[in-house]
């Protein structure tokens, strides 16, 4: 079966994913859901989204073949260069997806979360593109340490409010962002960032990131052993397997935040520490108490720190179709380093969990490893010279 | 079943006092549902404090957080009611997540033990509703309370009402709660509902907090549901007692 990896006809993967909203949101969640699959596929749509990828992106991005790298681990290293996207990372694909289906949609007003600042800036370049109305959503403490993005999105005409509710990162964020579009149901679209929230936002996102492996998949001539790529909420990681699901000689591999450590409450691991329940309106598996209340979650990277994961990944782990894992910000960080003097290049805090995991790996010389470099780490260089020795 | 036969008897409008458990004090809501029995509310709905309430505003949202930092839980709300003797209908509201961990049998098992007589899970959709969960809440006679919105069409309603066994909770704007948007705007959505004739009865909600909100409502309506309103009026005060009495006496014209 061709499908069995991908969202059923009521919106779940096995037991996960699902709409569990609010009434005050049925409207809006249902329109969205009648029309996604018919804009997407309609011949213009796509036309008017592929030649803004090409020109204004800069797609396809190379896959680069990391010569030292490769010396260094004894095996075939490639590099998905999303980082070398316009904005720095792999969100701009889903944010000017989103935006021409909020266009078609006749919406005018756009609003979005963002916990790195990098889906807020994906979003708020989209919104300055179309010229449409743009708030972004944005914890008090994650402003504080990505604060180049957030005078980025100022830049680029975004209003962005600081949330002060609850953890005050990117779980409270979506919170309001959520909360924001249940008081303007007809004039606004709300462009989720990750393969999250309630269907069918979970697909249309990982649709909108599918681009990642077909490129792969076109600029291979043989599928790698491997590939690797970092998970929040899981929409790089999407990206990258999504055209490799069905694929069973190709191992694909996702790495959580295991901030302090997983056996320390100072974690985003959620696949590794989470259950079963319900956030930001998918059944999922999440970060909770006995008593079903949402833990805080902790990583160095603002883009992980989120006690969730797309319904996708809780089901692709569910079937063992991916095998998921966790780093330390300590292993990440190191990661960071290296890859910038191995190879020039100064990954995202986020892209540096999928490096670190070669690390961990038994590679063997005959492996071709691809890993997804989601996003480039310019926002993070304050904690990434801070801990240069 | 108490909660149809309140609707079928009534005389008066309706009025249904929302508040949090576990707010203000980790212990207040035995005092507080005494209370309003004796101030004459018809019915009341129970907060289950969650850590992520989407649907709320900010003063429910924060007596949501009190209450949690309080240190209340699902097992303790089900040991203070299992302390009190009201006569008064209960309905609990939260969000499905905490019924979900805590299980939803055992959470209808517990609420048909302690005398409460609906539910409300404003983020658990009819669709899921009806597909897993109803025959468990029916089994324990408990009623499921669907919301309907100004945005809910003509359709959508007519199916809410055939899935409704006691009341509907009809949202007077298209809003979280605690919004304060001047309910006389809503006129026309309220007169579209009342001229649906529907077969449920309806409880309007958002948006009221004076007695001339109330008694606005309760025009269209068999009554009207008060929250924020109630939640602000009992934050910060040291004579909770006399306070929910002032503030019930307010509301109600004709005090029963």
């Amino acid at each position: 079966m061709k499908n069995k990896y991908q969202v059923n006809n009521k919106g779940f993967y096995g037991e996960y994913g699902g709409a569990y909203i609010p009434e005050m949101l049925y409207p809006n969640i249902k329109e969205l859901e009648k029309s996604y699959k018919v804009i997407m596929e309609s011949n213009d749509f796509r036309k008017e989204l592929n030649k803004l990828l090409q020109d204004y992106v800069g797609r396809p991005t190379p896959l680069y073949y990391a010569n030292r790298l490769s010396k260094y681990y004894k095996a075939d290293i490639y590099l998905k260069r999303e980082d070398l996207c316009h904005t720095g990372a792999h969100k701009i694909n889903n944010a000017l997806g989103q935006i021409l289906l909020a266009k078609k949609l006749k919406k005018t007003r756009i609003i979005a979360e963002t916990g790195a600042g990098q889906h807020g800036v994906a979003v708020a370049t989209a919104c300055a593109l179309m010229g449409m109305t743009c708030f972004v959503y944005m914890g008090v403490i994650d402003i504080e340490r990505q604060e180049p993005n957030v005078s980025r999105m100022k830049l680029l005409g975004a209003k962005v409010i600081p949330v002060n509710s609850g953890s005050k990162t990117l779980k409270d964020a979506t919170n309001e962002a959520i909360r924001d579009w249940i008081n303007h149901p007809k004039d606004t679209h709300y462009i989720i960032g990750s393969v999250v929230g309630p269907h069918p936002y979970p697909d249309m996102v990982a649709k909108f990131q599918a681009i990642i492996s077909e490129e792969i998949k076109k600029q291979i001539t043989e599928n790698p052993t491997h590939i690797i790529a970092c998970i929040g909420g899981g929409s790089n990681a999407i990206g990258a397997f999504y055209h490799f699901l069905e694929d069973k000689d190709v191992k694909l591999i996702g790495v959580e935040a295991a901030g302090k450590g997983v056996n320390t409450t100072s974690t985003a691991a959620t696949l590794a520490v989470g259950s079963q329940g319900v956030l930001h309106a998918c059944m999922t598996k999440l970060m909770q108490t006995a008593d079903g209340q949402v833990m805080e979650p902790y990583s160095i990277s603002a883009g992980l720190d989120y006690p969730g994961i797309g319904p996708q990944h809780a089901f692709l782990q569910q079937k063992g179709r991916v095998k998921y894992y966790s780093v330390t910000d300590y292993e990440a960080l190191n990661a960071a380093h290296f890859l910038s003097r191995r190879e020039g290049i100064i990954p995202a805090l986020e892209s540096a969990h999928a490096l670190a995991y070669l690390n961990k790996m038994d590679i063997k010389p005959t492996d071709k490893i691809i890993v997804n470099l989601s996003g480039r780490g310019d926002k993070d260089l304050i904690n990434l010279t801070k801990t240069v020795q | 079943m108490i909660l149809k036969k309140l609707f079928d008897t009534a005389k008066d409008p309706l009025l249904n006092i929302y508040f949090t458990a576990g707010y203000p004090k980790i212990d207040s809501m035995p005092s507080i549902l005494n209370e309003l029995e004796k101030s004459g509310v018809d019915m009341v709905e129970i907060g289950i404090p969650y850590s992520d309430p989407l649907s709320d505003g900010e003063v429910i949202q924060n007596s949501n957080t009190k209450a949690l930092e309080n240190g209340i839980t699902m097992d303790l709300i089900f040991s203070q009611l299992d302390k009190c003797s009201f006569s008064i209908p209960k309905i609990m509201m939260g969000y499905f997540n905490t019924v979900f961990l805590y299980g939803v049998e055992k959470f209808c098992k517990k609420c048909e033990e302690n005398n409460v007589n609906g539910v409300i899970l404003p983020d658990l959709p009819i669709a899921i509703y009806q597909e897993k969960y109803r025959v468990i809440f029916e089994k324990h006679n408990i009623s499921m309370i669907f919301l309907i919105t100004p945005e809910t069409t003509e359709e959508r309603i007519r199916y809410i009402d055939s899935c409704s066994t006691s009341f509907i909770y009809a949202i007077s704007s298209s809003s979280t709660t605690g919004k304060g948007t001047d309910i006389q705007s809503s006129e026309s959505y309220l007169n579209r509902l009342k001229e649906m004739n529907l077969r449920s009865p309806l409880m309007i909600g958002f948006n009221i907090s004076t007695m001339e909100d109330f008694e606005f409502a309760s025009a269209y309506a068999s009554g009207g549901i008060i929250g924020s309103a109630f939640i602000r009026h009992i934050t910060n005060k040291e004579n909770l007692n006399l306070d929910i009495e002032t503030f019930i006496q307010a509301i109600r014209k004709n005090n029963k």
